[in-house]
């Protein structure tokens, strides 16, 4: 059995954990450890050591990340920041909606701990608009850790003093971009920044701020608690600790579940979501949520480790995964794909702002059989060009080309017999 | 003299209880165009939506162009510039959806209510929006009617879920 470290207090029925039932779990025993005797540098090695690398999409270094960020004597007077990025709106991904809703309590502790360890003083949980009840529990335990002296102004009778909100975003993907996010958080359109300077040396209000993911962040309690060398022992590959996968899709039992890191994509597949429903069979899967590169069949034994997936030609990315079986059309998937990208470019940069749409274009008329050959060669272009990181300002756009570029690579025939057979080959009676 | 001519503007169009809470957003940012977002939403949440004489009230209070803050309404799905029902539904059409057959339950929805993406019922209960990804993709086809999450959906599901809603309404 996989020990159950950031989904201890969460269960089947969608109950919050409130503030006593935490404490009872060993909650905020890793920040009264922490303010008694860890120094913020003790902090910060502790978690440098875990190898703890960012859940939500890159895979960074968490403690390099943090190391970034300036110490006080270093930058001039004035706040630094932690925000929590609980965007969640990369399609196909569904693991910190969970974190949030069930066990508030350990997100905020370790959102202070990580605050501690950076000496930010105030703290932002930027979340989706549409997680109202995430939002409603997190504001309910933000006020519970105020009245219990976990947050406000001296914090556990500490030097230590930490304001936090919760900030409901007002919809767009692009905000989950991290330095988009803090152009939302300043009130303004939610276009990425220029980078450098990075966010860890001027970012919100051009202040030091590390923006982390809600897993991310969710791990930090356990590492200060239980110490950098057992967080270790829980992966079972190369990289440490426990991860949230999920899979999605016509299996039959989808679902999120907590496991080692390095567990295998086959025994997530068929231990935890049961294999595929009756009557279809697996034809690929996009790793970590939308704008992962396909993998397929022979890609099944493969660790979900961060570079064991990078080097298949795909990415971790949130670790939650999307299965294509071989009654859906790929062409069709994709197209469903870019048609979020395209809506959701924010609009700053040509390749993304009139690339993706053109590129929508070109998939749609093959998607209604009036595609050419030369379309074909249109869509191995914009690949190419829209793909090539640099072209554009964000990561969005070379996001949206990899599922495209990664379908064209192992489902060629798909996008062929669209052309010659001048219709979709999954419709049936007109119906896909 | 100016001053007070914008104050008394603005207040006939914002409540006081709207600029109270704008107020507050207000004590948090170092400059006021910083609350222009949350601004935006307090003034929804009230009157589910932003007309242009409030959107010109905000950007009043926050001493920014109306321009300057239509870019930011326009840039946000969830601000909405036009009117909407009593409540949104928002529909997800995103991947997973998508897979377990998300465009047939929109058909469906859209036959019960007779309505398509961006319309409002006539009765002004409803308007329907898709909506990317709402983070329950293990629960596909799901939906939001207000703030309430609809998951599984199927035919008889949705027909219900609507039968619910017209007999609240009637009571
Ligand atoms: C278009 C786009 C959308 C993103 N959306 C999210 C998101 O919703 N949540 C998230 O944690 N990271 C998202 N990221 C990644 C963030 O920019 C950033 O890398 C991450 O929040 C860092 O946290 P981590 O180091 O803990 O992983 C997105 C990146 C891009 C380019
Ligand atoms: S790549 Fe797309 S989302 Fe990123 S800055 Fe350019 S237009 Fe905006
Ligand atoms: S794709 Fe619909 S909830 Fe995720």
């Amino acid at each position: 059995m996989t020990e159950k470290v950031l989904t201890k207090n969460i269960s089947k029925v969608n109950e919050t954990t409130p503030i006593d039932k935490y404490e009872a779990c060993e909650g905020y025993s890793g920040l009264r450890k922490a303010l008694k005797s860890m120094a913020p540098g003790e902090c910060l090695t502790e978690v440098k050591n875990s190898k703890l690398r960012g859940r939500g999409g890159a895979g960074f270094p968490t403690g390099i990340k943090w190391s970034f960020v300036p110490k006080n004597e270093d930058c001039l007077p004035g706040h630094k920041y932690l925000i929590c990025n609980a965007d969640e709106m990369e399609p196909g991904t569904f693991k910190d909606r969970l974190l949030m809703e069930q066990d508030p309590h350990q997100l905020i502790e370790g959102m202070i701990l990580s605050a501690y360890t950076i000496g930010a003083d105030v703290a932002y949980i930027f979340i989706r608009g549409e997680y109202r009840l995430a939002i409603q529990r997190l504001n309910e335990a933000i006020k519970e850790c105020y009245n219990s002296g976990y947050l406000g102004r001296n914090i556990l009778g500490s030097a230590f003093s930490l304001e936090m909100y919760v900030h409901p975003s007002a919809g767009r993907y692009i905000c989950g971009e991290e330095t988009a996010l803090i152009n939302a958080l300043e009130g303004k359109r939610a276009n990425p920044r220029a980078k450098p300077p990075f966010p860890q040396v001027s970012g919100l209000w051009g202040r030091p701020t590390i923006v982390n993911n809600v897993e991310t962040l969710c791990n930090i309690p356990h590492i200060i608690h239980k110490g950098a060398e057992w967080f270790k022992t829980l992966g079972v590959g190369e990289d440490s600790g426990t991860k949230l996968f999920g899979v999605s899709g016509r299996v039959k039992n989808p679902g999120c579940w907590e496991l080692p890191m390095g567990t295998p994509i086959r025994q997530i597949l068929e231990d935890h979501a049961d294999g595929m429903q009756t009557g279809l069979n697996f034809k690929g899967l996009l790793p970590g949520g939308g704008s992962t590169d396909f993998l397929i069949e022979s890609h099944l034994d493969l660790a979900m480790d961060y570079n064991v997936i990078g080097a298949a030609g795909s990415r971790m990315g949130t670790g939650t995964m999307i299965i294509l079986d071989d009654q859906s059309c790929p062409v069709g998937m994709v197209l469903n794909l870019i048609r979020f990208f395209a809506q959701e470019s924010c609009g700053f940069c040509t390749p993304c702002r009139d690339g993706l749409p053109w590129t929508r274009q070109v998939l749609e008329d093959l998607e209604n059989g009036k595609g050419s050959e030369e379309d074909l060669e249109t869509l191995a272009y914009q690949v190419k060009y829209i793909g090539t990181p640099g072209n554009t300002h964000c990561a969005l756009a070379p996001g949206a080309m990899e599922p495209l570029q990664s379908a064209m690579k192992y489902f060629y025939e798909d996008f062929k017999n669209h052309v010659t057979l001048g219709r979709c080959p999954y419709e049936i009676d007109g119906v896909h | 003299m100016i001053e007070n001519i914008i104050q008394s503007e603005t207040s006939s169009t914002l409540t006081s209880e709207e600029l109270q809470l704008i107020n507050i957003e207000l004590s948090h940012v170092p400059q006021k165009s910083g609350a222009a977002i949350d601004a935006l939403k307090i003034v929804q949440a009230k009157r589910g939506w932003v007309s242009d004489e409030c959107l010109i009230a905000i950007a009043k209070h926050l001493e920014m162009s109306a321009e300057e803050l239509e870019g930011i309404a326009t840039f946000y799905n969830l601000i909405f510039r036009r009117p909407v029902g009593d409540k949104v539904i928002l529909f997800c059409d995103s991947v997973s959806c998508w897979l377990c057959g998300c465009e047939n339950q929109k058909q469906k929805l859209s036959e019960i209510l007779k309505i398509d993406y961006g319309e409002t019922t006539k009765d002004e209960k409803f308007t329907l929006l898709p909506v990317p990804c709402l983070g329950a993709c293990d629960k596909a086809p799901v939906m939001m009617v207000g703030d309430d999450l609809f998951t599984n959906l199927n035919s008889s599901k949705l027909e219900h879920i609507f039968a619910n809603y017209r007999e609240e309404g009637e009571k």
